[in-house]
C-alpha cells in the first residue's frame, strides 16, 4: 500500500488557499524527523471578499478537516496544531471543532485555537506566524520559508482548510480532484458548489444554474485580488482561490474600483510603502475625480506590482490592470 | 568568510558570500537610494526604494534583501528602475511637505537632499494621522504625522534593550508610537532620533531659547561641549567621522556670540575626582559594591525605573555637565563677581537624555539650574548653518581658562572612558602612587561588554563596562547570581558610549562610531595632563573652593541622590 506522501504526490494535490503550491513539496521540506518540535497550522482566516468556502467546509465537513490535520501530524510527527481561525468563524464553529479535536487527545495530538481578528493580511502565511507569536501582524521576509523556520522558528506546515480536507480524502482514497467554488454577484443562485477542479468558468456557471442572461464579466480567484475576465475568456478554469463573481457589464467603473481599493487601503498592513501608500493614493485618485486618470492609476499599479513586499500587496494591481486590459479595450 | 565574485553595472566586484547587494553597493560608492536600511539593524525591506534588476531576467528586487551568490549579475541603473524608485519615494514622502515648514532640520536635512537629487514633486498628499506628538519627558518627541514607518526607531529601541517603541495602525495610518504597558518606559537615550531618516523622531529643540539668550545683553552665556562632540560635528559639514575639530568648535561658539567658552571635559575631570574617591572608599568597605557609574542619565533612568533595588550601587557623583555647570555658577561666578542668576549655561551634548537631566529638580542647586539649555550635536550643527558658519573652515582657537581639561576628561565620550579615567585617579587614591602607563586597553573598543581585572598594588579590582542597557542587563544578571562578581561597572545607554549617542548626527553605524572613537583617544594621547586629579583648574576648585565652603554647599555641588521613578518621569 502506498504511503500518504506517495498518495499526495500521485493525486497532484496543490494548496487551495490561492497560491496552488504543491502540497508534496511542503511536506518534504518539513520532513518526517521526530527530533525537533514542529507545528501544523490550519489557515481558516479567509479574509478576502468573495471567499466563503472555508467556513462552508468547516460547517459541513469538520471531521474531514481535522482528520486531514491528524493525518499530517501523524505522518510528519507533529504534536501541536493551531487553528488560525477568523473570529467570526470561531463563533460559528468553534465549539464543534473543539469537540472533534478532543477525540484526538489519546493520539497525543494537541490542538490550539488562535482566534484572529478578521483581516486580509491575517491569512498570509508568515503574517499568521507573527500573529500567533504576539508580534505585529505583517508578513516576514522569505526565505527562510515557514517549512524550515516557521512558528517560534520551528518547521511549520501551513495549509488552507480545503487542502486539509483534501488530504483526508486522499488518505481515504476518495479524492477526485474537485474543488469548492464560491459563486457570488449578480446571479440567481449564489453559494458554495463542489465541482471538478478542471471545469471551465463557463461550465461552473452553467451547471450551478448561474449563467447570466445579461452582458457581464467575471472576477475569479478572490473578489478583491483576482483577475477580471470578459465573457469571451471563460473557457479557462478557475485559478487561485476558488471564487467567481459576476458583474453586469455596465457596472460603473468608479464603483467597482472603489470597492476594490477601499478594501485594499483598509486591509494593507502598512509594512511596505507601495502597498500602504499606493492603495491609499489609488483610492483617493478614484474617489476624488470626475474622470479616472488611467495613466496615473497605472503608474501606481506598476510600482505596487513590481515592488510590494508580499504577494497580497503585489496583487492590488491585478484587478485594475486586468479590467483595463480585458474589459475597457473590448467595450 | 567566503568571497564570491559578483557583477554590478558591468563591473566585477569581490564580495562576502551572502552579503546584501545594497551594502556591497554602499561600500563601493555606488548610489542606490534607501531610507530604512541600516547596516547594524535587521533588514526589513520596508521602504522599497533600493530596487535593482537581476540580470539576465531583469527581475526587480530590493537590493537590501538580495544576497550575494557567486556569479550573480545585477544592474542598478535603468529607466524602469528610476521610474519605480521615484514613484516609491513620492509615495514614501507623501506626508513630508506638510511637515517640512516646522522642521528644525531644514538646514541639515537628508530628505531635502533626496527631494532635490531625484527632483521629487511631492505630488501625493497622505492621510492625516490624528495622533498628538508624543513627548518623552523633555528629551525627545515623536510626530506620528511625519513618520514613514521605516521601523528603525523601533529596532534601535529594541537593540538598546528598552523596547519602548512600536509601530501601530494599518495602511497609511501606520506610525511609530510607544507602548502603553506601565512596566515599560523610555530612558530618553534618543537613539530613535539618531536613526530617524525623516526627523519624525527628534530632540525637543531648544535652539530658539539659546538664540534668545545669546541676544540678551543682560545675560552671560557660557558654552560647554561634551567630550564626544568634537570628533562627530564634522559629519554635519561633510567631513570624515573622527576628525578632531575642537579648536574650530571653540571659534564657532565665539562667532555665535557665547561670552565664555568652557568645556564639559573639565566637568568630566571633576566627576572623575569625586567618583574615584568614592570608589576608593567603597573598596575600603563603606558602601555597596559593585559601584556603577551614573554620568549617563539614560542608564540612571533605567536603574530608577527598572531596577530601583540597584539605586544604592550608583555612584553619588553628579554627571560632568552638572558638575561643571554648578562650578561655573558658584565658584567661577564668585571669582568673577557675577550674579549666578545672570549666567546661562548651554551644554552641547551628544544626547537627548541630557536635556532631561538638565531639567531634573534633584540636581538643582537650591533653585539654580546648573545647566539651562542643552543642544544636541545635530541642533548645534543646525544653529551653525543657520548663522552661515562653516565650521571646518574656521581658524582654531583655545578654550577659556576655566574650561581646561585633562586627557581623562577627553575620553569620557567613548564606552570605557569613564572607567579608564576613574582608574587613573583611583589608583592614585588607593596606592598613593601615580600610574606610569595610563592606558587600559581592555576597557576600550566597541565590544558590548568588556571585562577586566586591574592590579591596584596587589589588590585585584574587577571591572566591567557595558554599552547599551541590553548589555548592562547581562552584567546585572551576573551580579544577581554573584554579588561579588565586580567592584566597579560603567554603563552607557548607547552603542559605543556617548560617541554613538542619541544626539549625534543621523545615522551612526558601528563602523562610523569606531572612527569617532579613534579621534577621542588621539586627543587623550596628545595631552600633557592625562589624569583628572592633575588638572590644575580642578585642583584649584577643590583646594581653594570646595574645601572652604559649607558641607551642605559642597554636597549640593558634588553629590546627588536617586529615587524610584514612575512611567513618564
Amino acid at each position: 500500500m502506498p504511503d500518504l506522501l506517495e498518495k499526495i504526490k500521485t493525486a497532484g494535490l496543490v494548496g487551495r488557499g490561492g497560491a496552488e503550491f504543491p502540497t508534496v513539496a511542503k511536506w518534504q521540506s518539513v520532513g518526517a524527523s521526530s527530533d525537533i518540535d514542529k507545528y501544523l497550522i490550519c489557515n481558516a482566516s479567509e479574509g478576502e471578499i468573495g471567499l466563503f468556502k472555508d467556513i462552508f467546509i468547516l460547517e459541513n465537513y469538520p471531521e474531514q478537516v481535522i482528520d486531514g490535520m491528524a493525518q499530517a501530524m501523524g505522518y510528519l510527527k507533529i504534536k501541536v496544531a493551531y487553528f488560525n481561525i477568523n473570529k467570526k468563524y470561531y463563533q460559528r464553529v468553534g465549539r464543534l471543532l473543539k469537540k472533534i479535536c478532543y477525540k484526538y487527545r489519546k493520539n497525543g495530538f494537541e490542538f490550539r485555537f488562535f482566534i484572529e481578528e478578521p483581516s486580509y493580511i491575517g491569512g498570509e502565511e508568515t503574517a499568521i506566524l507573527n500573529s500567533i507569536q504576539g508580534l505585529r501582524v505583517e508578513p516576514r521576509l522569505k526565505p527562510p520559508f515557514p517549512t524550515e523556520h516557521g512558528l517560534f522558528n520551528q518547521p511549520t506546515l501551513i495549509h488552507n482548510v480545503e487542502t486539509l480536507f483534501n488530504i483526508s480524502l486522499v488518505n481515504d482514497d476518495l479524492f477526485e480532484n474537485r474543488r469548492f467554488y464560491c459563486l457570488s454577484g449578480e446571479i440567481p443562485n449564489p453559494g458554495v458548489f463542489n465541482f471538478p477542479a478542471d471545469w471551465s468558468i463557463k461550465k461552473v456557471l452553467k451547471e450551478s444554474k448561474n449563467w447570466p442572461d445579461f452582458e457581464f464579466f467575471v472576477q475569479i480567484g478572490g473578489s478583491a485580488s483576482g483577475p477580471v475576465l470578459n465573457s469571451g475568456q471563460l473557457k479557462q478554469r478557475v485559478s487561485g482561490a476558488g471564487s467567481i463573481e459576476v458583474y453586469p457589464k455596465n457596472i460603473s467603473q468608479k464603483i467597482l474600483f472603489l470597492r476594490w481599493l477601499k478594501f485594499f487601503k483598509e486591509e494593507s498592513c502598512g509594512q511596505c510603502v507601495p502597498c500602504r501608500e499606493g492603495s491609499f493614493q489609488l483610492y483617493r485618485l478614484v474617489k476624488n475625480c470626475q474622470k479616472i486618470d488611467k495613466d496615473q492609476i497605472l503608474a501606481i499599479c506598476e510600482v505596487v506590482r513590481e515592488s510590494s513586499f508580499c504577494a497580497l500587496g503585489k496583487s492590488i494591481s491585478i484587478p485594475i490592470e486586468s479590467y483595463y486590459k480585458n474589459i475597457i479595450q473590448i467595450r | 568568510m567566503k568571497k564570491v565574485s559578483v557583477i554590478i553595472d558591468n563591473q566585477k566586484i569581490i564580495a562576502n558570500e551572502g552579503e546584501n547587494f545594497l551594502q556591497i553597493a554602499i561600500d563601493q560608492g555606488i548610489e542606490i537610494p534607501h531610507f530604512c536600511y541600516h547596516e547594524d539593524l535587521p533588514v526589513e525591506a520596508r521602504c522599497r526604494t533600493c530596487l535593482v534588476e537581476i540580470l539576465p531576467d531583469k527581475k526587480i528586487v530590493t537590493s537590501c534583501t538580495l544576497k550575494a551568490v557567486s556569479g550573480m549579475e545585477i544592474r542598478t541603473k535603468s529607466e524602469k528602475l528610476s521610474r519605480l524608485r521615484k514613484e516609491n519615494m513620492e509615495l514614501l514622502l507623501s506626508n513630508h511637505r506638510e511637515n517640512c515648514p516646522n522642521c528644525q532640520n531644514k538646514l541639515y536635512c537628508p530628505v531635502g537632499e533626496k527631494i532635490k537629487e531625484f527632483r521629487l514633486k511631492l505630488k501625493y498628499r497622505s492621510e492625516r494621522i490624528n495622533k498628538p506628538i508624543h513627548k518623552m519627558a523633555t528629551a525627545a518627541e515623536i510626530d506620528p504625522n511625519a513618520c514613514i514607518a521605516c521601523n528603525n526607531c523601533v529596532l534601535m529601541c529594541q537593540r538598546i534593550g528598552v523596547g519602548f517603541l512600536k509601530l501601530e495602525g494599518h495602511g497609511s495610518q501606520v506610525h511609530a508610537t510607544y507602548k502603553k504597558d506601565p512596566e515599560v518606559d523610555c530612558i530618553y537615550c534618543g537613539q530613535c532620533t539618531a536613526h530617524c531618516p525623516v526627523n519624525a523622531a527628534r530632540e525637543q529643540s531648544q535652539i530658539a531659547e539659546v538664540e534668545k539668550a545669546l541676544k540678551d545683553k543682560n545675560k552671560i552665556v557660557i558654552a560647554q561641549a561634551a567630550p564626544s562632540i568634537r570628533t562627530t560635528i564634522g559629519e554635519g559639514f561633510d567631513r570624515p567621522s573622527g576628525e578632531n575639530l575642537t579648536g574650530e568648535m571653540y571659534t564657532a561658539m565665539r562667532r555665535l556670540g557665547f561670552d565664555y567658552i568652557f568645556d564639559v571635559n573639565m566637568g568630566a575631570d571633576i566627576t572623575t575626582v569625586v567618583e574615584a574617591k568614592e570608589l576608593a572608599k567603597r573598596l575600603k568597605g563603606s558602601g555597596k559594591l559593585p559601584m556603577f557609574t551614573s554620568c549617563c542619565p539614560g542608564w540612571v533612568k533605567f536603574v530608577e525605573f527598572y531596577h530601583p533595588e540597584l539605586i544604592g550601587n550608583l555612584t553619588t557623583a553628579r554627571s560632568p555637565q552638572i558638575h561643571s555647570g554648578g562650578a561655573y555658577k558658584s565658584w567661577w561666578a564668585e571669582k568673577m563677581k557675577i550674579d549666578p542668576k545672570k549666567i546661562i549655561v548651554v551644554s552641547i551634548m551628544p544626547c537627548t537624555s541630557k536635556k532631561y537631566e538638565a531639567n531634573n529638580r534633584d540636581l538643582f542647586i537650591g533653585k539654580l539650574k546648573p545647566v539651562d539649555f542643552v543642544l544636541t550635536t545635530r541642533e548645534f550643527i543646525t544653529l551653525l548653518k543657520k548663522h552661515d558658519i562653516d565650521l571646518p573652515k574656521l581658524e582654531e582657537s583655545e578654550v577659556d581658562q576655566f574650561g581646561e581639561y585633562s586627557g581623562a576628561g577627553a575620553i569620557y565620550g567613548a564606552s570605557g572612558g569613564v572607567m579608564e579615567s576613574a582608574l587613573r585617579s583611583a589608583y592614585f587614591n588607593i596606592t598613593g602612587q601615580e600610574l606610569d602607563r595610563v592606558e587600559f586597553s581592555a576597557v576600550r573598543g566597541m565590544k558590548g561588554v568588556k571585562r577586566a581585572e586591574v592590579d591596584f598594588g596587589g589588590r585585584k579590582i574587577k571591572v566591567a563596562v557595558a554599552a547599551t542597557v541590553a548589555n548592562a542587563k547581562i552584567l546585572i544578571s551576573e551580579i544577581k547570581k554573584n554579588p561579588n562578581a565586580y567592584d566597579y561597572i560603567e554603563v552607557m545607554a548607547c552603542p559605543g558610549g556617548c560617541i554613538g549617542g542619541g544626539g549625534q548626527p543621523v545615522s551612526g553605524t558601528n563602523r562610523i562610531i569606531e572612527k569617532r572613537i579613534e579621534g577621542l583617544y588621539k586627543i587623550d594621547g596628545q595631552m600633557k595632563i592625562r589624569k583628572a586629579h592633575q588638572n590644575p583648574i580642578v585642583k584649584d576648585y577643590f583646594e581653594n573652593y570646595i574645601k572652604n565652603i559649607s558641607p551642605k554647599k559642597s554636597n549640593q555641588l558634588l553629590y546627588r541622590k536617586y529615587k524610584k521613578k514612575n512611567k513618564f518621569y
